[in-house]
């Protein structure tokens, strides 16, 4: 079904390591959000948090949380998680509520605090628990799966360190002057290099770190918002698809892929439909996108992004990233925010962000990193356990 | 586990410490190195870890399934390492010393696995296409155990 739903405000805290409760995060980027779109507090219907894991009782109910914080009006709430892709399930889940029409207008919002270092499964002895035993029995951790990724790039394509460098070098550029972004700084490719590797061929400057953050969003009905607006930026399509069987790509934190022995694999692998649903869903087709907000875990991942939301085919992303085509200036700039290359990842907070970052490319309000003339905008992004998170949003 | 599993299971190196899988029923060391899966007796998809309730392909309704020792070779999809400690429940050498990791896919079964590289191989001996070959080998041991795992081995020359 096509959808078309406003997005009436955007807000965001800053990423960074604050060290506070996820829940001041929220409250800022909701407010922020609300003021941005006009929209009293106390008129929002229904609340849809996303989740984090990471920070108690209070984050596996994100939505009461927050509705709690900004003080209880009796609107109704949902909570949801994806892991990478809960941002992307709360305004998916908020979409319908107004699509269905039991409310007309809706705040999402994801927080999130987050510790220092690698993140590490549960505590406790889960030895039926795939996630705890990848640790256990191989030290598979999240950077060597972004890693396999990378290196299989290298010897199917030719792609090279320096390839993956220029990716870093090019998003630390655009994320320079982003209020939001965490490391505001450039790199060049040799410092790149000069950092540690961490898992062949990725080094520490090519895999992003773990960050405090909020991001929300005002989003209505078409009816509510042209009672306060002309001509607002839209979402066209939300993907939150899932795989299909058999899976044959393998998939963090599994052990293997599906076999493929007895049922043919789809024709699309997982990655390739995520942003291939949300292109149906809105009736586009991926030369019609200006620009995209993709999930940079690493350098290299965001290469195999190009490929897996149609901007090039296979093997054609270093070439595309070598001509500039996805700088700023260039023919669809990719992560003009900076991508989690410069922010880092809050997790139920990330794919919220990457919408807010389309909505003022598109009202052209991105001040220091604006892509001139920009109309329809794709994010793309992974949860863990197969979740897809896909977003059309258009002016 | 059985008895006689377990007895298989726990074998004594000589002058070493018992043997112990780091996981059940994964593998098995003896005769030949073999990880163990299973598959549907309905539609014939193999699984690892092995399955044993019901079939994840969704047009198959199965629930009886067959333990399946796995091709011993494969072809190397991709590779990489760690070069610093995992976080537990990684149990790692003092000092830290680097692993390779491996995900080979079998031709018969047409599925990728992970596993650490053995023998102390790394990255820069390593290419995609390259076959492989499982063996088991020590992942740590503690003040009983050398706890065992599968690994995949370069198969050269
Ligand atoms: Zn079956």
């Amino acid at each position: 079904m096509a959808r078309e739903i406003a997005i009436l405000g955007a807000g965001m805290h800053p990423w960074g390591k604050w060290g506070r409760n996820f829940v001041e995060y929220g409250v800022k980027a909701a407010q922020d959000a609300l003021k941005e779109a006009g929209v009293e507090w106390k008129d929002i219907q229904f609340v849809s948090g996303g989740d984090t894991v990471r920070n108690g009782y209070p984050g596996y109910v994100a939505g009461a949380t927050f509705a709690q914080a900004l003080g209880w009006t009796g609107a109704r709430v949902a909570s949801s998680y994806g892991a990478c892709a809960s941002g992307a399930q709360a305004i998916d889940n908020a979409c319908a509520q107004i699509q269905a029409g039991f409310c007309d207008v809706a705040l999402v919002v994801g927080a999130d605090s987050t510790p220092k270092g690698f993140l590490a499964p549960q505590g406790g002895d889960r030895p039926t628990d795939p996630d705890w035993l990848r640790f256990r029995l191989l030290g598979a951790t999240n950077p060597t799966y972004f890693a396999l990724c990378a290196r299989r790039r290298m010897d199917l394509y030719g792609a090279t360190d320096r390839d993956f460098a220029k990716v870093k070098v090019k998003n630390a550029r655009h994320g320079l002057n982003n209020p939001y972004a965490r490391y505001k700084k450039e790199v060049t490719e040799d410092e790149v290099l000069a950092s540690p590797m961490v898992s062949d061929p990725l080094r520490l400057l090519e895999i992003c770190a773990t960050s405090d953050g909020g991001a929300a969003l005002v989003l209505s009905s078409m009816e509510f918002a042209r009672k306060r607006t002309t001509n607002p930026v839209t979402i066209t399509a939300v993907s939150t698809t899932t795989p299909r069987f058999p899976n044959t790509i393998i998939e963090m934190p599994n052990f293997s892929t599906d076999s493929a022995a007895a049922v043919a694999p789809p024709k699309l692998t997982f990655k390739d439909s995520i942003a291939a649903r949300a292109y149906e869903e809105a009736g586009v087709d991926p030369s019609d996108i200006n620009l995209a907000e993709v999930y940079d875990l690493s350098s290299a991942l965001e290469l195999d992004w190009y490929e897996h939301i149609g901007l090039c085919k296979p093997g054609e992303a270093e070439r595309m990233l070598n001509d500039g085509d996805t700088t700023i200036g260039g023919r669809v700039p990719v992560n003009p925010s900076g991508g989690l290359a410069c922010f880092g990842e809050a997790v139920p907070a990330q794919a919220i962000a990457q919408v807010c970052e389309l909505t003022w490319q598109l009202r052209g309000q991105a001040d220091g990193r604006q892509v001139e003339g920009a109309r329809l905008g794709v994010t793309v992004n992974q949860g863990l356990f197969g979740h897809g998170s896909s977003v059309i949003v258009k002016h | 586990m059985t008895q006689q599993g377990l007895k298989s299971a726990i074998a004594t190196k000589p002058g070493g410490k018992p043997q112990k899988p780091a996981v059940e029923n994964w593998f098995r060391a003896d005769p030949e190195p073999h990880l163990l899966g299973s598959q549907c007796s309905a539609c014939k998809t193999y699984f690892f870890p092995r399955e044993t309730f019901y079939c994840k392909n969704p047009d198959c309704t199965g629930t009886e399934f067959q333990e399946i020792e796995f091709s011993r070779t494969g072809t190397l999809w991709s590779y990489t390492n760690g070069c610093y400690k995992p976080p537990p429940p990684f149990v790692a050498t003092d000092p830290f010393e680097p692993y390779t990791l491996a995900a080979v896919e079998l031709a018969k079964e047409q599925i990728v696995i992970l596993g650490q590289v053995a023998g102390g191989a790394g990255v820069d001996d390593l290419k995609v296409g390259m076959t492989m070959e499982l063996v088991i080998e020590t992942l740590f041991e503690d003040d009983e155990f050398e706890h065992t795992v599968w690994k995949w081995k370069p198969v050269t020359g």
